[in-house]
């Protein structure tokens, strides 16, 4: 390593001796901060908006027939890294497949993503939802029916 | 004359000052430590023994929750030790994100660091600054990946997204802005007299003794050693950019403050030549068995779908080889032994987690010192219990 890589930070290091000036420095600075606009957000009466790659509850995506998107391939309970989807396929006469059962245990769940990222059909993605809370942990166990609208579990403070 | 009787004191595990679920048994003669044991284990996850059962790719959001205070480092770590075990060369363009992504998670731990440190020893206004600017860092990570402290933003080969224009507005305005916000740090805390001393000539270790101690990071340069793994063994094109290595004298508290407050614009300096130099071209390796393909071709091509189903339903295979790789994390070392066994899992993942090393230096430090400066310690070795415990 050459010598110009380096930087000596306590080469000027301070005495131990003032005590009034730096304290006016750090009160100057408090005063002028205490004067600017509050950086804080009212949560949950106010919010952010969330990025659009943000990852929060699963969807299940319809087509325009109103019927699910997934074919039931299994390669999003394959690749999640914390086990959270269990997948019952069910195949119709004619090759049409569809889940017959797919839950979605969202407390397993650490939503990295994986699942949309594997998605063959873009059928399962995740939404903007990211407060959901209720009473029970069965709850949070989503079945089809909850995994369809996740907008309804929006959090709006009441 | 009465007998002189030591007494036995459990700091923790639940004390908010021991930066999470770390015990330390302190021994005390009055107030002043005679012995110190630390204690560990309270956060194991076994996140070493579920990687053998997992494949290359889902390790990936494991090694997020290892210091989850910077965690793209750790994911800098991981995927670097994968392809030097497969054989991987990634493109330039992901390397800059990568190293954009691993100096931001690196300013971010600074942030907690500053601020939980500076309020351990009684400065209560610090940590409402460092953590306005960490918000920012957050908000990049949310507008590039998705997800504000564990963005599981690196993939084997490349990353996960590429860059919005947002995201490279976003990361301008942070580096336009945080020297402002670091000069604010500054007036509170460099020159101020109660920090000065609470921290000079506290919890002192020498070179000598850091690097037999295995220190790493700050707080090995908090002792004077120039030791920088981004300087010694540059890996993801940190060659290609002019950055210093801030190294202290004495090896007290406050030289290690000196060095991780140097550390902030020496990153930030980083972000900026990664940022503007940022090349054109692909984020992921040309590799059809480690890529995942795009939506639009899996739809469009079968050969690519099935691509697809074999990457997600096997995933990478590793040859019989091991390797062992280290990146400058922001506590230090961060090394990755894989152990690869010509499946699509590793067969062992050993993880050297710089924080199990500098616990393990806190008797030397805290002996002889008050409990009071036990605390300020503590703080500027700045252990994350997430990784100790693994």
């Amino acid at each position: 390593m050459k010598e110009t890589d380096v930087i000596h930070v306590s080469k000027d290091r301070p005495e131990k001796g003032k005590y009034v000036k730096p304290l006016f420095r750090g009160l100057n600075f408090i005063f002028k901060n205490f004067l600017s606009k509050p950086v804080t957000l009212q949560y949950p009466t106010e919010k952010t908006q969330r990025s659009q790659r943000w990852r929060g509850l699963h969807r299940l995506e319809v087509d325009e027939k109103g019927e699910l998107k997934c074919v039931a391939c299994g390669l999003c309970a394959r690749i999640c890294p914390s086990e959270a989807i269990t997948i019952v396929p069910y195949e119709e006469e004619g090759g049409i497949r569809y889940p017959k059962k797919f839950v979605i245990n969202e407390l397993r769940c650490i939503f990295c993503g994986f699942c949309q990222e594997a998605c063959p059909k873009a059928a399962i993605t995740l939404t903007e939802v990211y407060d959901y809370i209720d009473y029970n942990r069965t709850d949070f166990i989503f079945d089809i029916e909850k995994l369809k609208i996740p907008e309804q579990f929006k959090f709006t403070g009441k | 004359m009465a007998e002189s009787k030591t007494i036995t004191l459990n700091m923790g595990p639940h004390h908010p000052a021991t930066h999470g679920v770390l015990r330390i048994v302190l021994e005390l003669d009055g107030e002043t430590i005679v012995n110190a044991t630390p204690r560990i284990g309270y956060l194991h996850r076994g996140i070493e023994k579920l990687a053998e059962s997992r494949n290359y790719q889902q390790i990936i959001p494991l090694t997020d929750r290892l210091d989850y205070a910077s965690a793209s480092a750790n994911n800098m770590g991981y995927c670097v030790t994968v392809e030097n075990l497969m054989g991987i060369e990634v493109p330039k363009r992901a390397q800059y994100l990568r190293v954009i992504m691993a100096e931001l998670a690196r300013i971010m731990g600074h942030h907690l660091w500053i601020g939980t440190h500076a309020l351990d020893i009684g400065a209560m206004s610090v940590v409402f600054y460092a953590f306005r600017d960490r918000e920012m860092i957050m908000n990049i990570n949310e507008e590039i990946s998705g997800y504000r402290l564990t963005p599981t933003f690196f993939r084997i080969g490349g990353v996960a997204h590429d860059a919005t224009p947002k995201f490279i507005e976003m990361v301008r305005d942070f580096v336009k802005w945080f020297p402002k916000g670091l000069d604010g740090y500054h007036k509170l805390l460099t020159e101020n007299k109660i920090w000065t001393t609470r921290t000079m000539d506290i919890g002192t270790i020498s070179a000598e003794d850091a690097v037999n101690y295995g220190l790493t990071g700050p707080s090995l340069r908090g002792s004077g050693v120039a030791y920088d793994l981004r300087k010694a063994f540059p890996y993801s094109s940190y060659d290609d950019f002019d950055f210093q290595i801030p190294v202290g004298d004495k090896g007290d508290v406050y030289d290690r403050y000196l060095v991780r407050m140097e550390e902030f614009s020496q990153s930030l300096k980083i972000i900026d030549q990664a940022i503007e130099n940022l090349p054109e071209g692909p984020v992921n390796v040309d590799n059809p068995w480690i890529t995942n393909p795009d939506l639009d071709e899996v739809q469009k091509d079968i050969s690519a779908l099935i691509r697809r189903f074999m990457i997600h339903i096997k995933g990478p295979v590793a040859p019989e080889e091991e390797v062992y790789t280290a990146v400058e994390g922001a506590k230090g070392e961060l090394g990755f032994y894989l152990v690869g066994d010509g499946s699509e899992h590793p067969y062992r993942l050993k993880i050297r987690s710089p924080c199990f090393y500098l616990a393990s230096a806190l008797p030397r430090l805290m002996v002889g010192h008050m409990v009071a400066d036990a605390i300020a310690i503590i703080g500027s070795i700045d252990v994350v219990l997430g990784e100790i415990d693994r």
